[in-house]
């Protein structure tokens, strides 16, 4: 807890980022608004009547989410590179954002965590992070988008996931690779194998050439340029490579679960 | 076709009936305006409530008129109800433009034709005899407004896809200002509507066109 409680985080105001996240937070009883099928509210209160049944809306409504998906996979380049900046532009502070304040953030001992690797792959070995420090890393300046509309640029470097995928023979016609976390509540988030295997998706170690810090996702984070922010999970514990669509922390929620950008 | 004639033949229309039958709005556009009226509506609310997640400005807009509860449930909306608003718009420009309905009726739209008439309107002198034919006000707001709901288009596709449409995102500068630019459309359309919707009460024969084409 101490150790990394005190760990200064380079440029970044502890206060005002929980400040800033806060603001940008959801209202937590509107979180789960959609599962329990209140989004017709305004519509029946547009058209002053009840033809439309809130099941069946929020039933077409995912349909045509699922729909959004595949377009979205229709049209994914994967050479399309996400744009780079100079590091300039980097945002200052890179805010803090997640559906928790920061002192709930979670606390990783690096000596003790393990990156479990799952499923379709040759080698299931455990990596430390000393093993995952060795690997060849490289360093991208590129945006990160919130599914909320904000955005902000941040410098991250760590190992190609790609390069990692080949590393560990994993089958790379498998359809998602799915990530789990350290966070509270589990989140977890699955990514679509063509997306994993785009050029900038990057196993994240480093945050502004420093060690990623706990705001940010240590050990390790998923950095992938071309998603939303919510498809790039802090805390990383474990992947899977899997066949099997196994949901996500947002996406069961109603986030649509492709989120290219 | 020969079918058609004969049952016109038959109707024994006098030329003041025929005129008369004549729609002032053709079906098509009927359609096509109810049909955007929804997507947009739909657009509008379900944008407010995804703009309340990271506002702007220093406001947000008042929970009952949004759509969606909450940012998903907004988000679902807003991605579903583009389809509706894209495919119909692609339609109407299509057709605007091939039956040559935009060019009649929109062209030409000249200063001192709009400055006339404008002022024509806020002495309520403005006549609306014959629907079938817009005054320079109207030209100037039913041309402008479609340019603003083309912009609006590319800047939500902007916002939407800025990897792999990055060439359209630099058109409007960056990502960032694509998001001002759709949400001064969406304020441009909302300007719009209520003037819109004032003038059709206004002159309720407009609206009745509109409906049923007569």
């Amino acid at each position: 807890m101490g150790r990394l409680r005190s760990l200064p985080i380079p440029g970044v105001d502890k206060k005002l980022l929980v400040k800033d996240a806060a603001k940008l937070l959801p209202d937590p009883a509107r979180r789960r608004f959609i599962a329990g099928g209140a989004s017709l509210g305004a519509l029946t209160l547009l058209t002053g009547c009840d033809v439309l049944d809130s099941d069946s809306a929020d039933a077409m409504l995912a349909r045509i989410s699922k729909f959004n998906d595949a377009f979205q996979a229709w049209l994914f380049n994967p050479d399309a590179l996400a744009p780079t900046f100079p590091e300039s532009m980097i945002t200052k502070p890179f805010p803090f954002n997640a559906y928790y304040d920061l002192d709930d953030a979670p606390e990783v001992d690096g000596d003790d965590w393990k990156l479990e690797v799952r499923g379709l792959v040759d080698n299931k070995k455990s990596w430390t992070l000393p093993e995952l420090y060795a690997l060849p890393q490289v360093k991208q300046v590129t945006r990160h988008i919130c599914v909320e509309g904000w955005s902000a640029i941040g410098s991250w470097t760590g190992t190609p996931l790609r390069d990692f995928l080949k590393l560990i023979g994993a089958d790379m016609r498998a359809k998602y690779v799915w990530f789990q976390c350290a966070d509270k509540d589990g989140y977890n988030s699955p990514l679509d194998m063509r997306s994993a295997l785009h050029p900038q998706t990057q196993m994240t170690f480093k945050f502004g050439d420093e060690i990623l810090p706990r705001a940010y996702g240590f050990p390790m984070k998923i950095r992938v340029p071309t998603k939303l922010g919510f498809k790039n999970p802090k805390y990383v514990v474990s992947m899977e490579v899997t066949n099997d669509y196994k949901g996500g922390y947002w996406e069961d929620q109603g986030y649509n679960s492709f989120s290219g950008s | 076709m020969s079918s058609l004639v004969a049952a016109d033949h038959q109707a024994g229309a006098t030329p003041a009936e025929a005129s008369g039958r004549k729609a002032i709005q053709p079906a098509w556009v009927r359609i096509m305006h109810w049909t955007n009226a929804v997507a947009m509506i739909l657009m509008i609310m379900s944008g407010w409530q995804i703009y309340n997640a990271s506002p702007l400005f220093d406001f947000r807009f008042s929970h009952s008129i949004t759509l969606g509860g909450w940012l998903g449930g907004a988000l679902l909306w807003h991605f579903a109800a583009m389809w509706l608003l894209m495919v119909n718009g692609l339609a109407y420009l299509m057709t605007g433009l091939s039956t040559g309905r935009f060019r009649t009726k929109l062209l030409p739209i000249t200063p001192k034709g709009v400055a006339g008439d404008l002022k024509a309107a806020l002495t309520f002198k403005l006549g609306h005899e014959d629907l079938s034919r817009y005054n320079y006000v109207q030209k100037l707001l039913y041309a402008g407004i479609i340019v603003v709901g083309i912009v609006i288009v590319l800047s939500g596709l902007s916002i939407w896809k800025p990897v792999q449409l990055h060439w359209l995102v630099s058109l409007f500068g960056d990502y960032d200002r694509a998001r001002y630019v759709h949400f001064f459309c969406m304020s441009a359309i909302v300007a719009f509507l209520v003037i819109h919707v004032a003038l059709a009460l206004l002159v309720p024969k407009s609206l009745r066109a509109m409906i049923i084409g007569r």
